[in-house]
């Protein structure tokens, strides 16, 4: 018999899939193969892992769907993709709770054999809507995906819970047949990850290789798609979560301050990652401290700053509510150190797993008294890396806190990421002071930074803390007039920052009737919102801050060069109120806090709607 | 050890560790002499330059101790000493890091940094100064108040069970647990000497007299009329005798201890309990820890435990080490590198 290898192959510009079923049915891994893969053949990718908080929910319940969405396009993408054109169902509750967010005429691949009395109750579907017609005008295509995964399997020295499990990577091949990529570097994976379990090794690739050729053997599919490769600048890629560029980054920062890096951390979702990376480069000097709680997990940073090292602390929402007291100890004892907030869903324990940007006003104001501390937001996963570096530049230059806003998001979206050399990276230059004479713990450079002098630095002892310190002197001191003085010198020193960091861009025409301004890891989609409407000839311009307390310099020349500003967040409005305060410029909202990322189509309304019909066109 | 000759070149005296700020506890305040034989024991304990010496705090009277020694310090937040030290001492090994803290910053709020500073063993040596009773807010019980305690919270008396400190310590597995008293000078040097030797968390329990809210708390231990019958003064080797005659003592029967009459001819000094501070066994060390609120029993001072295992900075470096060995130094580039990468031309 031939295989029909002839099959039509369709060349497409962009394709979003979401890969969705149970918690424990490995979609999470499903999805980030099919990303690795992805990148490694050339596309521009976006992804949104999204999954319930609960690592096993009963099996086959609504409330246990685990899902995973990737865009990948030619061209240059900057979201994980409002709708899928795919979903892969495993179960049918992850048919039932995906199948609102299909694009209408989707695609649909369903492991049929899933699809029984006990699921489809689970589901609560009062009828099978493999066969009552409810998804008429949908391509819908129903894979046995469990028997024929444990007829692939048959022989494997594997319990049959085993086999059961292997389904994924059955899902994964047959999605690598259908959109033409190449399955070695999974395979290749299987081998590294399962080295000391052939019997995995053994199951998994014969999965695999299953899914694939099953596509390539059945009449199921009348067509290939392939998407080609992106035009990216030329250079080294690798696909990055933020996670992994935040840790990146304060590694690169390490390296290039020459300062031993301490992490001081407990775990939270969705930051734990970061220290779970940074363990992993012990062998760079790296100091991951898992604290019994968060405010552990910055006072050890403090020390540790005292005491001379790159000091950082990761955490996520309620998190940095703990650390807020010691936020402003470092205020007052104006050393560098570095909050990492990886924002999620709130309030209180909110949302865990999944994304807001609503720590804002936490972050800028959420602490006692006029305790100013620098703020600064990656846009994107691989912004992570400059962000995190920027963020320790700056806490150094300016012994002073800064806090450093992701999201979960970015911080476990992913992206390609053109990697930079390491001599590429700007030095952190670092000034211990060692001269006795005129030393003084709160004397001011022409930064307004005062002296870092570390503990083991001869007749330099001193001591600092919580309580007023009187000006240049460092003693304890109750004097009103000197506090008025150190109030007003610790905001000044903040504000000055705004002479060192980069002014805020116009993507666009430089003035005129709208800008779109946005904050932290909802960059994608507005620039994504904005290219569609300017696309359809409205006149829109976008500008975005990575910097936010200090504001860039150039901030109210840039807003007052447009009529209208349009600000859309996953909050109520906090930059918003920002800008209202800071410069008495009107702005318009856009405020969506479903706990996912804002959605292009959302966006372009309302950029069309503000504009008021042709405005600006 | 001949090696340590080089390094005791380093003559300090007390005043060396005397900083130029004015010391502003109350007057007659027990802290006085806690300072006092601090500063008295540093220039035979401090094996190391001065600038190495690094003093942490938290909140309270106690807490302003740092501001008072000519070294390095850092006056905390309420509760934190333990952790920020941990940073400290973690940041750079080469320090001797102190942490003063009072019953209220210790083990009400700083409660959970002590019981894990204590658990991992990090190279620390904490001072908690035990006045019973809140001092710097003016008056409030404390977690070591005796049930029943009258204070401006507790009108008509507490109704909590205090901690018992060197249980609490011992629970969490320090590995050096000693009491004292401010008025008792010599034996408290020898503590501070003691735990500054030590290597790992060492936890020094001070009685200490706040004459304003709480006077006269530890009198018993205190005045001389009655602190021989009431103070058990533990040394490593020696029978537990006290009293005025030296004529009580403890036994130890099995695991229940008692206080036997050592002028009746029954017991004489070989039948007693002997105390070994490096005794493995918690659950000894768990039987003096409980003297305290066992009736007729007295309150033992001295150094209950002392045991020597890898502190926490010591497991952390030799880690760090073996992962260099194992992998080689950091080589940055390698891992920006690394991982499925991919060229675009």
């Amino acid at each position: 018999m031939e295989t029909d290898k002839e099959k039509e192959l369709l060349q497409l510009k962009e394709v979003t899939i979401r890969f969705a079923g149970d918690s424990g049915d490995g979609m999470q891994l499903t999805g980030t193969q099919f990303s690795e893969t992805t990148a490694w053949v050339g596309n521009d990718l976006n992804t949104l892992p999204d999954y319930p908080a609960e690592i096993r929910a009963p099996a086959g319940t609504i409330y246990g769907v685990s899902g995973f969405q990737l865009h990948f396009s030619s061209e240059d993408i900057h979201t994980p993709g409002d709708q899928p054109d795919v979903l892969v169902a495993m179960n049918p509750a992850a048919l039932k709770k995906n199948l609102p967010e299909l694009k209408k005429g989707g695609m649909i691949i369903v492991n049929s054999d899933s699809f029984d009395i006990k699921n489809l109750n689970l589901a609560h579907y009062e009828s099978n809507p493999l066969e009552d017609g409810s998804l008429d005008g949908y391509q819908v295509y129903q894979v046995p995906i469990s028997s024929l995964t444990a007829n692939a399997l048959e022989g494997v020295k594997l319990s049959p819970k085993e086999v059961s499990r292997a389904k994924n990577f059955f899902a994964l091949g047959l999605m690598y047949w259908l959109f033409n990529r190449p399955i070695d570097n999974t395979v290749k994976w299987i081998h590294e990850k399962f080295a000391k379990n052939p019997e995995y090794i053994e199951g998994n690739e014969r999965a695999l290789r299953a899914g694939y050729n099953y596509g390539e053997m059945t009449e199921l599919f009348t067509a290939r798609y392939t998407v080609e490769p992106a035009k990216l600048p030329k250079g080294t890629y690798r696909s990055i979560s933020g996670n992994e560029a935040t840790a990146l980054g304060f590694l690169a920062a390490s390296v290039k301050s020459g300062l031993p890096l301490f992490l001081g951390s407990y775990p939270i979702t969705p930051a734990s990652e970061i220290i779970q990376y940074l363990s992993t480069y012990k062998n760079f000097g790296v100091k991951t401290f898992q604290a019994e709680d968060e405010i552990a997990g910055i006072t050890t940073a403090i020390g540790a700053s005292f005491a001379g090292n790159l000091a950082i602390t990761s955490t996520s929402g309620p998190g940095l509510a703990l650390k807020t007291e010691a936020i402003g100890l470092a205020v007052m004892t104006e050393l560098p150190l570095i909050i990492i907030d990886v924002q999620r869903g709130g309030p209180s324990t909110g949302l865990p797993t999944k994304t807001e940007q609503a720590d804002l006003l936490q972050a800028v104001c959420g602490r006692n008294g006029e305790a100013p501390v620098v703020v600064v937001a990656a846009a994107t996963p691989s912004d992570c890396f400059n962000m995190a570096i920027e963020a320790s530049r700056i806490a150094i230059k300016y012994m002073t806190p800064v806090i450093l806003l992701t999201d979960g998001y970015i911080a476990n979206g992913s992206e390609p990421w053109k990697i930079p050399h390491a001599n590429e990276l700007p030095d952190i230059p670092v000034k211990f002071r060692t001269e006795k004479e005129g030393f003084y713990p709160y004397l001011r450079d022409e930064n307004l930074a005062r002296p870092w002098a570390i503990p083991g630095t001869p007749e330099l002892e001193h001591r600092i803390g919580g309580l007023e310190k009187s000006d240049i002197y460092g003693n304890v001191s109750y004097d009103p007039d000197n506090h008025h003085k150190m109030v007003t010198l610790r905001a000044k020193k903040i504000k000055n920052i705004e002479n060192d960091i980069p002014l805020l861009e116009v993507e666009g025409e430089q003035s005129g009737e709208l800008l779109v301004v946005g904050w932290g890891g909802t960059y994608g989609a507005i620039k994504e919102a904005v290219n569609k409407a300017r696309a359809q000839g409205y006149k829109v311009s976008q500008a975005h801050f990575r910097y936010i307390n200090p504001f860039p310099k150039n901030t109210e020349q840039v807003l007052r060069s447009f009529n209208k500003i349009l600000i859309p967040e996953i909050n109520l409005g906090q930059l918003a109120r920002l800008i209202k305060s800071e410069f008495l410029i009107d702005v318009q909202q856009f405020n969506v806090v479903r706990g996912l990322p804002l959605r292009v189509a959302d966006i372009v309304d309302q950029i069309i709607k503000t504009l008021g019909g042709n405005n600006g066109k | 050890m001949a090696n340590n000759v080089e390094v005791k070149e380093i003559k300090y005296t007390a005043k060396d560790f005397a900083s130029d700020q004015e010391v502003r506890w109350c007057p007659g305040c027990g802290d006085y002499s806690i300072l006092a034989q601090v500063q008295r024991t540093f220039p035979e304990i401090i094996d190391r330059p001065k600038e190495n010496i690094v003093w942490v705090s938290g909140i309270g009277c106690s807490s302003r101790f740092p501001y008072y020694m000519n070294t390095y310090g850092f006056h905390g937040i309420h509760g934190r000493a333990p952790a920020i030290a941990t940073g400290v001492k973690l940041a750079n090994p080469n320090l001797s890091v102190w942490v003063a803290s009072g019953d209220g910053d210790l083990l009400s709020i700083g409660g959970n940094h002590f019981i894990h500073a204590c658990r991992k063993n990090i190279d620390l040596k904490i001072l908690m100064f035990n006045n019973r009773i809140y001092g710097l807010t003016k008056g409030q019980y404390s977690p070591t108040s005796e049930k029943g305690k009258v204070t401006k919270t507790t009108p008509y008396g507490s109704v909590d069970y205090p901690f018992n400190p060197p249980m609490l310590a011992l629970g969490a597995e320090a590995s050096f647990i000693a009491r004292s008293i401010d008025r008792h000078p010599k034996h408290l040097q020898e503590m501070i000497r003691r735990a500054g030797l030590h290597k790992g968390t060492a936890f020094i329990e001070i009685f200490q007299n706040c004459n304003i809210f709480n006077d006269g708390a530890f009198s018993l231990l205190t005045e001389k009329e009655t602190k021989d019958d009431h103070v058990l003064e533990l040394v490593h080797g020696q029978p537990m005798i006290f009293g005025k005659n030296k004529d009580k003592g403890i036994k130890l029967d099995g695991m229940t201890p008692m206080v036997v009459d050592l002028t009746t001819g029954k017991y004489s000094k070989d039948d007693l309990w002997v105390h070994d501070e490096f005794d493995p066994n918690p659950a000894r060390t768990a039987i003096l820890a409980m003297f305290d609120e066992t009736p007729g029993f007295p309150t033992p001072i001295g150094i209950f435990r002392q045991i020597t295992k890898e502190t926490y900075d010591e497991g952390l470096f030799r880690q760090i080490e073996e992962v260099k060995k194992k992998k080689g130094e950091g080589d940055l580039e390698k891992i920006l590198f690394s991982g499925n990468v991919w060229e675009v031309n």
